[in-house]
């Protein structure tokens, strides 16, 4: 799909630039770019490095499990009716701790292990069940508190207040995580009604 | 002194004695935590690389250009930035690709403008949609996984709607 992504920006792009006469552009774009992508890389690598340091600490210390433990109710609300003592429960609630602090490299395998309980506490089938939707809506969603990359390419344009942002990153990714919830709940709402009239259409034949 | 800059301090203040109270060999693990992270930032070198050269021959062509205005009417009438639309399309599929975006817009306008704000929380408050959906039902025998995708889209355009809401509701613009 990323293959398809980029061989269609690159004709878009050829096709447009030659038909604008932006040849020149074009051409230095394509010089320029790896330089580009390594000064990105090299700008935000430092802030990944001590932000990796710390949460380090924070995983080690059992910071992050502390959190694991407070952050339990809340995914009750969301996971309704999933045993809270379960293995796939833990699992979820790791995940989302790693991800509230930001530990890409220990949420990925710590989701991966929670969907894998799911599976195996509701069977295995070849349909997500609501709870596998939600785990997969609580990932899609970001939820790191504290954005650092952003903040990172922020402060090196020259920003004021590279985090002035926070207030507005935490709104929007509480607001759209619920509006994806709530649209899996919605719409295995609208199943689970139309599979209640189909059995009724059944009944009454 | 803004509150958003005692946070970061605390935190790590925090963590540190909190870490050095448990008996953590607190210099050892950040070196290990600061490793990591420094081989994710080379790991995705490539795939920037090849992302950032399709999205500056995107912008140096005009096509990107081209894009905005011509969308720029609807984007307007709903009181979002137009600069942000490819930006908003481009999260979704690409990690990569995003970040090479929002270097574009930081660089044309700046970081504390409408447009840069925006952009900023757009790409904090959201993931990489379809990539985490693969991982994560790869790794079971789910073949059909039913609604995800639409609830976890719906979600995406949410953030692109609030990031511009909140923006102008809690930076005043």
């Amino acid at each position: 799909m990323i293959s398809i992504l980029l061989g269609a920006i690159i004709t878009i792009s050829c096709i447009y630039g030659f038909l604008n006469g932006n040849a020149d552009e074009l051409s230095n774009a394509v010089i320029t770019s790896g330089q580009t992508a390594v000064e990105l890389v090299l700008t935000i690598i430092g802030s990944m490095a001590t932000w990796g340091g710390v949460m380090k600490i924070a995983q080690k210390s059992g910071i992050t499990d502390k959190v694991t433990k407070l952050i339990s109710p809340f995914l009750k609300l969301i996971f309704k009716g999933l045993d809270t003592g379960s293995e796939a429960f833990k699992a979820i609630a790791m995940n989302t701790a790693a991800n509230l602090f930001g530990l890409g490299n220990a949420a990925t395998p710590l989701g991966i292990n929670a969907m894998r309980e799911l599976e195996k506490l509701e069977g295995e089938k070849s349909y997500a069940t609501k709870n596998m939707m939600l785990l997969a809506v609580l990932n899609t969603s970001s939820i790191e508190l504290i954005p650092t990359t952003v903040a990172t390419l922020r402060l090196a344009h020259g920003s004021v207040s590279p985090l002035e942002i926070l207030p507005c990153v935490l709104a929007v990714s509480i607001l759209s995580l619920t509006t994806s919830i709530l649209c899996v709940y919605a719409f295995d709402g609208i199943n689970s009604i139309k599979r209640h009239r189909k059995r009724q259409a059944k009944k009454n034949d | 002194m803004r509150l958003s800059s005692i946070i970061i301090p605390i935190f790590v203040l925090g963590t540190v004695l909190y870490g050095l109270f448990k008996k953590v060999d607190v210099f050892n693990t950040f070196i290990e935590g600061a490793k990591e992270n420094i081989l994710v930032g080379f790991d995705i070198l490539p795939t920037l690389v090849a992302l950032m050269l399709a999205v500056s021959m995107l912008r140096a062509s005009g096509a990107l250009n081209a894009l905005t205005s011509l969308i720029s009417p609807i984007t307007s009438f709903l009181g979002l930035p137009a600069e942000c639309v490819p930006l908003a399309l481009m999260r979704p599929v690409s990690g990569s690709g995003a970040l090479s975006l929002l270097e574009g817009i930081l660089s044309e306008h700046s970081p504390d403008s409408y447009i840069g704000r925006v952009a900023s929380v757009l790409l904090g408050s959201t993931e990489t949609t379809f990539y985490t959906i693969a991982v994560y039902f790869g790794a079971t025998k789910v073949k059909k996984t039913r609604h995800t995708l639409p609830s976890a889209l719906a979600g995406d355009f949410a953030a692109f709607i609030l990031s511009a809401l909140t923006v102008r509701l809690f930076l005043g613009h």
